[in-house]
């Protein structure tokens, strides 16, 4: 009986951690949560040549000597439009470092209209000292956009990622 | 624990253990492990306490007059883990040990010396838990369910919470073999599962949810562990790990935990009403089938805490739904306590007053939870004094006032002796008024909109808030009349009769004198 018990204890503390890769194909299969993947546009896209929406490009980073910036500050474009938008970062330090950007957008509910086919957060960015870079996101906002939305940030942070941990999944 | 003591050498049992302090140090006698449990409890109980009193003092008037906001953060964090993790989950425990054995007819527990490590192994997480308010940065501060990031980035003090989880975790898992292989293979002859006494029902039920969630528990404070000091990245976005997904294992953790606190109360309850009515529990084998699918309804509906944390509609509405259901179950089991109490001959002692009082306020308890899970309302209240409301009308007068119950109501098993009924009935009705004072005001504070876990508050705020902190003092003091009552029961109080509530039907009113005789039930009883 203790010796079922016990097993059924570590089962479950194992099923614990298996919650961690579960959870993730869980999302990945509802399509949840997806950052680094790019999205696939809808067939019927069509534009929207009535409406403008502007999109002001924001670059924060998080405890890494980068500097980054995107190099225009807002675009204003037609929903359905595609866009291409180029960030430049800048090692500062005299090390190599890797980092992973994160983003993040305003509305909240803009994720479900951003289609991004292109970005630089797909992957980790590694930089060598002094290394500057520019990278390219390319997007759609569908014209699904509530039409009371006149002005959308796009949001990009990057956090420095522990040399030795794997990089960002998938 | 004296009278307990004093018994030991009345009845010629050739009892060699050693005396003082290493009688209970070594001891593997259930009875004596019960009592220290409850005395443990009970200790971490006016820990607790104290820590609310500060928390109240505090939000007595707007501004910040006692308690810096650091501080103040870890008195509530440590407020819930102590009350949650240090009263009123060991305090059911040593209602087990105590119970159990003698309730099916067992000499003690299935496995005596495992049972006297998982007691120990408590006065160690209690010290650290106490013990990381003096550490560098203080005590984890992040609240009770510790979410990353504010987990993972605070200081020494988060380590000594997650050590002390650890070790509670692998206490409560020992407690729960211990009282399954108790029940399954240790009941006297005669006794069928459907025949053993609710409370041992919901015990074997609740040790059935310990062993499935409290090693995910002890999972999701690894990952925290690893991911602060051993550069994982579980909950850390920036490394491809997610915030939300600790929420998510910790629920599934959680959800079941309110319930492992609550099941037990249920089983308590359900022995007073009857002996207090006179009459048989109604609808005995509804009444397990209820406890089964609150426990298995309750490993479903964890993201009902996290409706505000992204979800998709689809998402909400299953957790919302499977939520509500548990009021069924529930629902079955408060009309079965009030058929049994109708026509039943009813008498009004401590024990019945608290089980009473217990219904009462559950129902409120658990009518503000129903409400709760309605997405949208939840989306307003979240993280507000209403859910505050919410869950100390669930686990105060509802975990709390069943332990209140079943420590009047066995007393007189326990130790020989008969509290002081006066006091006793002054206790309850102090404590009733005194907790509804406090509590039932933070549902208006809540739906206004005051949040949680904050020092400090709008000015529309104040006069609840000082209401509610006047109830606070009053409730806190009045346990002090707990503790004397208690006390003054073991030392002196009158001699108990034989059977001191007539209407008491299970084995250990019926088949051993009292007090209970320090070993019990060697030769199995003959049940009919």
């Amino acid at each position: 009986m203790m010796r079922k018990l016990l097993v059924f204890t570590l089962i479950m503390f194992v099923f614990g951690f298996a919650l961690v890769p579960f959870y993730e194909k869980f999302c990945e299969v509802t399509g949840i949560n997806n950052l680094l993947r790019p999205d696939v546009l809808a067939k019927d896209n069509w534009v929207d040549e009535e409406r403008w929406v502007t999109i002001e490009f924001d670059a924060n980073t998080r405890g890494l000597p980068w500097q980054f910036k995107p190099l225009q500050t807002s675009a204003r474009i037609h929903p359905g439009e595609s866009i291409s938008v180029m960030y430049e970062i800048t090692n500062n330090s005299d090390r190599e470092i890797s980092g992973q950007a994160i983003p993040s957008y305003s509305p909240r509910f803009l994720d479900k209209h951003l289609k991004k086919f292109e970005c630089f957060c797909f992957t980790k960015q590694v930089l060598k000292p002094n290394e500057t870079r520019q990278m390219p996101v390319q997007f759609v906002i569908e014209p699904g956009l509530p039409a009371d939305i006149h002005t959308v940030t796009v949001s990009y942070t990057f956090f420095e990622l522990p040399d030795s941990a794997s990089t960002a999944k998938k | 624990m004296a009278a307990v003591h004093g018994d030991v050498h009345g009845h010629g049992h050739d009892d060699h253990h050693p005396s003082g302090i290493m009688r209970w140090v070594t001891t593997t006698n259930h009875k004596d492990i019960g009592s220290m449990y409850l005395w443990f409890s009970f200790t971490m109980f006016l820990i607790g306490g104290f820590l609310a009193m500060g928390i109240r003092a505090e939000l007595y008037q707007p501004g910040i007059q006692i308690l810096e906001p650091e501080l103040f953060n870890q008195f509530t964090t440590l407020h819930g883990l102590i009350m949650v993790f240090g009263a009123i989950m060991p305090a059911f425990v040593g209602f087990a040990n105590w119970q159990v054995p003698i309730m099916i007819g067992a000499p003690d527990m299935a496995f005596a010396r495992m049972n006297n490590w998982s007691f120990w192994l408590l006065p160690v997480a209690g010290t650290l838990l106490v013990g990381s308010f003096f550490a560098p940065g203080g005590a984890a501060a992040g609240g009770w369910t510790f979410y990353p990031p504010l987990s993972t980035q605070g200081g020494i003090g988060v380590d000594l919470m997650i050590f002390a989880v650890h070790i509670l975790g692998a206490s409560s898992i020992m407690g729960s073999i211990n009282i399954i292989t108790t029940i399954l293979n240790m009941r006297a002859p005669g006794m069928t599962l459907m025949k053993m006494p609710m409370f041992v029902w919901t015990w074997l039920i609740t040790a059935y949810l310990l062993v499935l969630v409290m090693p995910v528990l002890a999972g999701v404070v690894t990952m925290l562990l690893t991911d602060r000091h051993f550069g994982t990245s579980f909950f850390n976005a920036a490394g491809g790990g997610d915030p939300v997904m600790f929420q998510h294992i910790f629920w599934f953790f959680g959800h079941p935990e309110v319930y492992i606190m609550i099941l037990p109360a249920f089983g308590i309850v359900s022995e007073i009403i009857p002996t207090f009515s006179r009459k048989p529990l109604f609808g005995y084998s509804s009444m397990v089938y209820a406890t089964a699918s609150i426990a298995i309804l309750s490993c479903i509906v964890w993201a009902h805490h996290m409706f505000t944390a992204g979800m998709p509609a689809i998402g909400q509405l299953f957790f919302m739904y499977a939520t509500m259901l548990i009021a069924v179950p529930t629902g079955v089991k408060v009309f079965n306590w009030t058929a049994t109490m109708w026509r039943g001959s009813m008498s009004f002692e401590t024990p019945m007053l608290f089980a009473i009082g217990f219904i009462f306020l559950f129902v409120i308890g658990g009518l503000s939870g129903v409400i709760c899970a309605i997405v949208p309302i939840d989306i307003q209240v979240q993280d507000t004094y209403y859910v505050i409301a919410h869950f100390h009308y669930v686990l105060v007068s509802g975990a709390l006032f069943s332990l209140f119950a079943g420590a009047y109501y066995w007393i007189p098993k326990w130790t020989g002796r008969m509290y002081n009924e006066t006091l006793g009935k002054w206790h309850f009705w102090l404590s009733m008024f005194f907790f509804n004072l406090t509590f039932f005001v933070q549902h208006f504070l809540g739906l206004a909109g005051m949040p949680r876990r904050i020092p400090d508050y709008n000015l529309q705020f104040a006069d609840f808030n000082m209401i509610s902190s006047i109830g606070a003092f009053g409730f806190g003091l009045t346990q002090l009349l707990f503790l004397y009552i208690m006390i003054n029961c073991i030392r002196g109080g009158e001699k108990a009769p034989e059977k001191p509530w007539d209407g008491a039907t299970t084995l250990e009113w019926t088949h051993l004198p009292t007090p209970a005789p320090y070993h019990s039930f060697e030769k199995p009883p003959v049940l009919k």
